[in-house]
């Protein structure tokens, strides 16, 4: 063991990984229902469910906005850890670079989705 | 032997390296009976068709942890696993996966026993205590706490079986944590934050990708992915409180 030892900053990935394994599982699946089976077949859902009325009013709404924001931005996290985890499996240890792509295209994402988040106002 | 004797191919993975270039397949057959180990069947060869096969074991009786080898590419303990489970099929014994090998079937375990004295596997008491307090008491459930991770027998089958060591041998690895665990749930410990320092390190528990293999090759039931596991719980909370507490916490 090489001393002194250099403290691992993955807890921070660690930690949005988990969050959007949690919230992916948990929400996931409704969500791929609602947008993807419910509405577009008109099933259990009024077919205007998504209109982009109904769509912009939900984004304007600070709850709204939270909501959309935690699931791509987490989403995003998880799946960037994911992948970069599988990258080095498969023995690409590309290192610096595998992460600045994978966490780099997270984080870039995650701005992007703050930024129109806000610019679609209140 | 009896008369229910029959043949087996045993395929060895040999490698002397004073004379080898690299490890190569030697095929032996070997007569065995139903109460036969693998670990029985290189041990005849040894003795019976070429002493110079080389291979560790001891207690005979899966105690000792010396006679681990990849059987059929599975980390095992050729001592409780059974020629017989095999035949009529040739079977192949290998050095575990991961270490470098030796000679033959034995492997270099001088990174596995730096590792074991990284983490400290031994009560470092809270304070200073004198005889007159006399031996110290343990509830059951603080027993209960450490005990399944205190029944490692260092056979290392959980190393060759986890892929993250395979690929960056610097990993702490599952053996070496499920013992630090032991140690820092242990009632009569006062070093978790010392040992804390490694779980946290780059070498530590992040290594690992929640694989689980380790758990289902150990012969002793010690479950060291749950001990990895539950301490990159640990490691997040030490990671994000240090901020929050003034002074406590590790560097
Ligand atoms: S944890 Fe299990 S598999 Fe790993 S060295 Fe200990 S006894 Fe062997
Ligand atoms: S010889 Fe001791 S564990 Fe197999």
């Amino acid at each position: 063991m090489k001393r002194p030892l250099k403290r691992s900053n993955a807890p921070i990935f660690w930690a949005l990984f988990g969050a959007g394994g949690m919230l992916s599982a948990l929400l996931g699946p409704i969500l791929v229902f609602i947008t993807g089976l419910a509405v577009p077949l008109g099933m259990l859902l009024p077919a205007d469910t998504m209109s982009y009325a109904n769509m912009q009013a939900f984004a304007q709404n600070i709850i709204g906005k939270g909501f959309i924001f935690a699931i791509i931005a987490l989403f995003l996290w998880h799946a960037a850890h994911r992948i970069f985890h599988s990258l080095h499996d498969i023995g690409i240890h590309a290192g610096i670079v595998a992460k600045l792509i994978c966490y780099g295209g997270a984080m870039v994402a995650t701005l992007i989705t703050a930024y129109e988040l806000l610019a679609i106002g209140f | 032997m009896s008369e229910n004797q029959r043949i087996i191919e045993i395929e060895v993975l040999r490698y002397h390296p004073e004379k080898d270039k690299a490890p190569y397949q030697q095929v032996f057959q070997v007569p065995f009976t139903d109460d036969m180990s693998v670990l029985q069947g290189v041990q005849y060869i040894k003795d019976y068709l070429d002493g110079s096969l080389s291979f560790r074991w001891s207690c005979r009786m899966a105690i000792c942890g010396s006679c681990g080898m990849m059987i059929n590419g599975e980390p095992s303990l050729s001592c409780e696993t059974f020629l017989r489970d095999y035949y009529p099929a040739r079977v192949r014994v290998e050095a575990l996966a991961h270490f470098p090998i030796e000679r033959d079937l034995v492997i270099n375990m001088e990174g596995f026993i730096e590792k074991l004295e990284s983490i400290q596997p031994y009560i470092i008491p809270k304070e200073p205590r004198t005889l007159a307090q006399g031996e110290y008491l343990q509830t059951p459930a603080q027993l209960g706490a450490y005990e399944q991770f205190s029944s490692c027998i260092n056979c290392m089958l959980c190393y060759a079986a986890c892929p993250q060591f395979g690929l960056n041998s610097e990993f702490v690895g599952p053996a070496a944590m499920a013992l630090l665990h032991r140690y820092n749930v242990d009632s009569r410990d006062g070093g978790k934050a010392e040992r804390m320092e490694l779980v946290n390190s780059e070498e530590g528990v992040f290594n690992c990708t929640a694989v689980g293999y380790c758990s289902e090759v150990c012969p002793k039931h010690v479950d060291p992915a749950n001990a990895v596991n539950q301490n990159k719980t640990n490691s997040a909370a030490d990671y994000f409180m240090r901020f929050l507490t003034p002074k406590g916490g590790a560097k």
